[in-house]
């Protein structure tokens, strides 16, 4: 079986300062993989590599997404390849409705498969579909893209696109962060609905909280730059008894 | 739903990347020698055929103009303007008038079909009326006939003052008068042609009028009029669009719209300026200097100004609102664009006189590339204007570090009861935006067009769904290689 996703030995920095130093990750179809980690320990920064973002430089390693080097294509050819990032801090677009938004960004994609732009009758029934995931109201669909969001809407936000566009590989960046229990579980339930055998996985988070609801078969503990743990969905449940100090106190031995 | 269309779709039709309406076309010209007398005014009225009226009247012109200077008070910068250096006339030669299409010089049909204005009235979007003015002469106005019949006149204005001289008489420079400022007087001297519209009473007018103004001969100036009366109770939404063909010289188009309300009448004017901007490194371009105003002079009319400017190197430009009757409304809708070297000194003037008179002002600037892009806007409350209402909204969005935005907002109150608000944005097309975009697999030339879409919607739904496309698409066109 080809890997989703291959990373060897991948180094990164911002401004001179190396923040990735040798990750090491694959991820099979049909795996969830949740990345846990202390703050500053490189979460964000590998979830903004894999995406593109332009401030960070990879100095060191290769990826390889679907059998095609990722590090080699443009941001938007990443999400037209199937990659998508659930973002910790989505933007707000005033005067450009999700509805539109969202209908720039799926034909935008399909036209990059060869495919024509859907219909909009089709395209918005499709939607309705796809908000209900998320428990979002349809009103939703006019308003300006996250203008005025709560960060809980945001958040559905996110997931809703995410159910829209199909993504092959999906990165949720602290999707957590900011949802009260309620909303988590509704989150967490969007997620677990696009779960199937073929796609895969990356869910950051610092906390345990999240993996109740979503439930990854891999678990990896990052720190300072590197995996320096990786486990079954049990390693969560320890992290959360024991914190990170453990796993810095050890790794520190290792090193 | 009820949105614009979006902005992929548009984006779509948008294969070009440069200015797309630069060519210029081989018709066979009627130019007159460079320079301007008191002989060229002459010669223009003689070859228009005009009444001594009209003679006389652009002869006190000019010799206004004469005594008065070019303003310099915009925050724009041009070379000196050579007058002398202009050719004040230039018209399509043709035999006898065409009595019908067939007999119009095929080039020219061509010409516009290139523009994607088909005169052909069987080929016409339905509802739209247009007059098409080449350089100086006006070639041809469609649904004339149908107009007719509900006692709307839409006609050249060269045909309007030989027609119906009594109209033009009473409000040719009723609401811009002859010496009003140094461009307006110029264009009262030497004006060549433009559209007068006339809507009776009562009437709604059927379809949507528009002009189409292209600037085709080398060395040409271009100097139109325009005046719509809509009289008691009626209403008219008017279309303006004009483009000209690529050249290294700059051409100067200086044009006057008067616009008049009577009681209960309602006028839309939208424009989609796309007049040649000049090059990337700032070669060339229109300079587009040019009066705009209306006045609803009854009790409870409106005049409602929509504008969406991408062309022109040096646009200096004030569509403004003379709000006389009680409770009449006054609107000003504008997306102002400038990329590259271009430079925009553009806004409004609103003019409370009668009690209970309301106006709204929307303004969009967008600055990319070297372009400097300033709102200037006036509101004025005379001591008549009991309980008036302004509210203003001039927003900035700066595309890249290397361009400027400014605002220069101009509040004078006389009357205590008078509400006067205003607020003012800047942002920026950040990093973040461009890139939550890519990384839904939207490029950055597609995401900066929705972006800016969306930030000029409230302008843009303002326009007939036409005009809507086509400035959508013009947005996207004028923006093209800004980012990154």
């Amino acid at each position: 079986m080809t890997p989703i996703l291959e990373i060897t030995n991948l180094h990164a920095s911002i401004d001179g300062t190396e923040i990735l130093k040798g990750i090491n990750l694959t991820i099979q179809p049909g795996e969830v993989h949740a990345v846990m980690g202390p703050n500053g320990s490189g979460k964000s920064t590998l979830a903004s590599v894999l995406a593109g973002r332009e401030e960070y430089t990879v100095t060191e390693g290769t990826v390889v997404f679907h059998g095609h080097d990722l590090l080699d294509m443009s941001p938007e050819d990443r999400a037209r390849e199937g990659l998508f990032l659930a973002f910790q801090y989505p933007v707000e677009i005033p005067g450009v409705s999700t509805a539109n938004f969202l209908k720039s960004a799926v034909n935008a994609q399909r036209a990059h498969r060869g495919l024509s732009p859907l219909e909009p009758a089709e395209f918005l029934a499709l939607m309705k579909e796809r908000m209900a995931l998320v428990e979002m109201n349809p009103a939703f669909l006019q308003r300006s893209l996250n203008e005025g969001f709560s960060g809980g809407e945001k958040k559905r936000n996110e997931i809703f696109q995410m159910a829209m566009l199909e993504p092959t590989l999906a990165i949720l960046d602290e999707t957590d962060s900011g949802l009260d229990i309620d909303a988590l579980r509704i989150v967490a339930n969007g997620v677990n609905a696009q779960r199937t055998p073929h796609n895969g996985m990356i869910v950051i988070t610092h906390y345990q909280r999240l993996l109740n609801y979503i439930v990854p078969d891999v678990v990896h503990v990052l720190w300072n730059g590197r995996i320096v743990r990786t486990g079954g969905k049990d390693l969560a449940l320890t992290l959360e008894e024991r914190g990170y100090d453990w796993i810095k106190t050890e790794s520190s031995v290792e090193a | 739903m009820s949105e614009v269309p979006d902005s992929q779709h548009v984006l779509d039709d948008v294969v070009q990347r440069e200015y797309q309406y630069g060519f210029s076309s081989d018709i066979e010209q009627e130019l007159l020698e460079k320079g301007l007398s008191e002989d060229t005014v002459r010669f223009i009225s003689a070859k228009k055929q005009e009444p001594e009226w009209m003679l006389e009247w652009r002869l006190e012109a000019f010799r206004t103009w004469q005594r008065m200077k070019e303003p310099t008070w915009p925050n724009v910068t041009y070379p000196v303007i050579d007058f002398q250096d202009i050719i004040y006339w230039a018209a399509p030669k043709k035999k006898e008038g065409p009595a019908s299409l067939d007999e119009v010089d095929p080039e020219l049909l061509a010409t516009f079909e290139k523009l994607g204005i088909p005169l052909d009235e069987q080929k016409m979007l339905t509802g739209v009326a247009v007059d098409a003015v080449l350089d100086s002469v006006s070639v041809k106005t469609t649904f004339q006939e149908a107009l007719k019949k509900v006692g709307v006149i839409f006609c050249p204005m060269s045909e309007a003052i030989q027609e119906h001289p009594d109209l033009v008489r009473r409000y040719l420079g009723s609401v811009v008068p002859v010496g009003d400022n140094f461009y307006a007087a110029l264009n009262s001297a030497v004006f060549s042609d433009g559209s007068f519209v006339y809507i009776p009473k009562g009437v709604r007018c059927p379809m949507e009028l528009s002009t189409y103004f292209r600037i085709n001969a080398r060395n040409t100036g271009q100097f139109e009029r325009t005046l719509i009366i809509a009289d008691e109770g009626s209403y008219v939404s008017y279309l303006e669009g004009c483009t000209a063909p690529q050249r290294d010289e700059n051409q100067l188009h200086a044009a006057v719209v008067e616009l008049v309300a009577h009681q209960d009448a309602e006028i839309k004017y939208s424009t989609v300026q796309n007049w040649y901007p000049g090059d990337a490194e700032g070669k060339g371009g229109i300079y587009n200097f040019v009066t705009k105003r209306g006045i609803c002079e009854g009790a409870r009319s409106k005049i409602s100004w929509t504008q969406v400017e991408t062309g022109s190197a040096v646009t200096w430009k004030y569509p403004s609102c003379v709000l006389k009757g009680d409770h009449s409304i006054g609107e000003f809708y504008s997306v102002a664009v400038t990329n590259h070297y271009q430079q925009a000194d553009t806004g409004t003037k609103m003019i409370h006189i009668g009690k209970n008179t309301r106006s709204r002002i929307v303004s969009k600037g967008i600055s990319a590339g070297r372009s400097q892009n300033s709102y200037r806007g006036l509101v004025r409350m005379n001591a008549t204007a009991t309980n008036g209402w302004n509210y203003s909204q001039c927003d900035s969005l700066l595309i890249g570090d290397q361009c400027g935005a400014h605002t220069f907002p101009y509040l004078e109150t006389a009357n205590s009861t008078a509400t006067v608000e205003h607020e003012a944005t800047t942002s920026k097309i950040g990093e973040d935006m461009l890139f939550y975009c890519n990384q839904r697999g939207i490029d950055t030339e597609a995401a900066v067009a929705l972006i800016v879409n969306g930030y000029a919607r409230d302008v843009i739904n303002q326009l007939p769904m036409e005009f809507a496309v086509e400035a959508q698409k013009l947005l996207a066109i004028s923006l093209e290689g800004s980012v990154g």
